[in-house]
């Protein structure tokens, strides 16, 4: 385990590395320009903004502001969303295999987004009925234990089999109605991920969940450690194990439904995150979960910029991080073999 | 003092399998209760009750004069700690780490441990002599080495009650005489310690309470020298015990007499 020492220093890499890869993927694309002109860029256009000048904004600046900054930051904070909720879900399924998906969250959001294209839907329509059927698809696996009486993990896992399979079924059902042109391509699109249309608006949307839902699950970290060792210990250590369970399932749902509404599903980063920060920084999620997050955030951006750089197309963002994040898994497994069991 | 009594426990897993039938029974801090009983009497089952981990059927259970089902389950923590048979951790967490987690019931929902917590889970660790776990991974260590820990992390719970389920159950001879001797030296500090065993003998050595649990859900409770005895042991684990004084060992003793197969 490493020491208080280490923790801090590891994270303030993370930072740093997070920092400059912000400023890297700033100004490389299609239209590539220097740090010192990107920094102007944000200068003067601040500047036009607080002045009220009127004066119309550069190309540049158009470019910095309206494309790269938002999508730069919606990397980051999809990234670091998806990460948390993959670490919160593990701590509290006391399973390091488990997914934010485990309760059908992703399958439920694809079906609301599949919902608005068939509809003709704006992208706005999109994000929101993404969002709220993702959050209904967990309500409805956390509700069949309620009705079954029964309170275990493992009921509930199996109601999220049951929901996701059956969101699944229903996003076929979308899928073969759909024209195969138009609508069909792009909920396949949608369903492979892309930060590509997040816009400053969008941003500030979903900032506020995330936001409350990153302080709220953070300051519940060291509880997560306890509810990792299994029910009945959480109880016995005088955790209220009903209403911890509740707030952190339902609060990380939320940060991956928000995640998922504006870039569609981005698979692995849940999964792997948590593992390379359990790695890093061990089990501790007062520690890890913090660590994570950064982790998540730099994958996801330096995933992103690849996407848009690599190519002349755009890499849909799925196929980058299961492409790099599956050897990756592989890594991790092969590094900690002997703890596997 | 602090007492745990029971009044009239009825719990069963179906309507014909009754587990406990009317128990009552008074345990006080202080005191070793071993609770004795065959395979499926539901020893384990009768030590979640007492630990709020199972709900009763019928019946109460009291922490002095409180209803444990009126006390918060934070409170309810501070006077009852549970040791559990083995624990397979899913996370690689280290003994301090898993240690200081005994201090959550005195800790506020949305705090972490601090300085003070990390010296009340080191003088457990201290206590229990296993100092150089400190920083292993609690993963990594033996059965053994665990049930250590994990009684480490009951007394940074500060309760007045620990519950053990099956402590000898997983360990070499050594180490169960090894627990043995620390449950006993944990009366001597004045906690009340309530364990289940298998082997009645556990339950002489220990010269304490002993709380008899048969297939019909019927517990008897008293000192095991006064309950104790061969005709009744032989009936209750269905094979041919003696039970007799020892004189190099200073005890009585309960063992298996030789095969006549």
């Amino acid at each position: 385990m490493p020491s208080q020492k280490s923790y801090r220093l590891i994270m303030l890499f993370l930072t740093v590395a997070l920092a400059a890869t912000s400023v890297i993927a700033l100004c490389v694309g299609r239209y590539s320009i220097n740090p010192a002109e990107a920094f102007g860029a944000v200068g003067s256009y601040l500047g036009k903004l607080l002045n009220a000048t009127g004066e119309k904004p550069t190309a540049m600046e158009n470019v910095v502001f309206v494309l790269r900054i938002p999508r730069i930051l919606g990397a980051i904070v999809i990234g670091a969303a998806l990460s948390l909720s993959g670490a919160v879900y593990q701590s509290v399924f006391k399973n390091p295999l488990v997914s934010p998906d485990i309760l059908g969250v992703s399958s439920g959001a694809s079906v609301g987004a599949a919902t608005a294209i068939l509809l003709g839907g704006s992208l706005l329509s999109m994000q929101i009925l993404a969002f709220v059927v993702g959050l209904a698809a967990v309500l409805l696996s956390t509700a069949i234990p309620k009705l079954l009486k029964n309170n275990s993990n493992l009921m509930l896992v199996l109601s999220g089999t049951i929901v996701g399979g059956f969101m699944c079924s229903v996003l076929g059902v979308l899928k073969f109605i759909a024209e195969e042109d138009t609508e069909l391509s792009s909920i396949i699109y949608w369903q492979m991920g892309s930060v590509q249309s997040v816009k400053m608006d969008t941003l500030l949307y979903v900032a506020p969940i995330f936001l409350a839902g990153a302080v709220i699950l953070i300051l519940l970290s060291w509880q997560l450690n306890i509810l990792s060792f299994g029910e009945n210990e959480a109880k016995t250590l005088g955790v209220n194990l009903k209403m911890l369970r509740g707030i952190t399932i339902v609060i990380s749902s939320m940060l991956t439904a928000s995640a998922v509404s504006i870039s569609g599903t981005i698979g692995w980063i849940g999964l792997i995150i948590p593992h390379l920060g359990r790695l890093t920084v061990g089990s501790d999620n007062t520690k890890m979960i913090p660590c994570a997050m950064l982790m998540g955030g730099l994958f996801l951006l330096v995933m992103d910029t690849i996407a848009r750089t690599v190519t002349s197309l755009e890499v849909p963002l799925s196929i980058l991080t299961g492409l790099i994040g599956a050897p990756i898994y592989a890594w991790l497994l092969w590094k900690q073999k002997a703890r596997v069991m | 003092m602090v007492q745990l009594t029971g009044h009239n426990l009825h719990y069963s897993y179906t309507p014909d399998r009754m587990i406990l039938k009317d128990i009552s029974f008074r345990f006080k801090s202080g005191e070793i209760v071993s609770i004795l009983g065959p395979n499926g009497a539901g020893k384990t089952t009768f030590l979640n009750c007492l630990a709020n981990l199972v709900p009763l059927d019928k019946g109460e259970i009291f922490i002095d004069d409180k209803n444990i089902k009126k006390i918060p389950p934070r409170e309810v923590a501070k006077v009852i700690g549970y040791v559990p048979q083995i624990i397979v951790p899913s996370f690689d967490f280290s003994v301090l780490e898993y240690v200081v987690t005994g201090c959550a019931p005195h800790m506020g929902t949305l705090s972490r441990p601090k300085q003070e917590h990390y010296d009340i889970a080191m003088d457990a660790i201290k206590r229990m002599g296993i100092e150089k776990l400190t920083n292993r991974s609690y993963s990594q260590i033996s059965g053994g080495e665990r049930q250590q820990v994990s009684i480490a992390r009951a007394l940074a719970q500060r309760p007045s009650f620990i519950l053990m389920d099956e402590p000898t159950a997983h360990l070499d001879y050594g180490n169960q005489i090894k627990v043995l001797k620390t449950v006993r030296s944990l009366k001597e500090e004045g906690y009340g310690v309530i364990l289940t065993t298998h082997n009645p003998d556990h339950a002489l050595l220990l010269q304490d309470q002993v709380a008899i649990l048969d297939r019909s859900g019927v517990l008897s409770t008293g000192l095991s020298t006064d309950v104790l005895n061969e005709r009744d042991l032989t009936e209750l684990y269905g094979t041919e015990l003696k039970l007799f004084y020892e004189e190099r060992l200073n005890r009585d003793v309960c063992a298996a007499p030789q095969f006549t197969i």
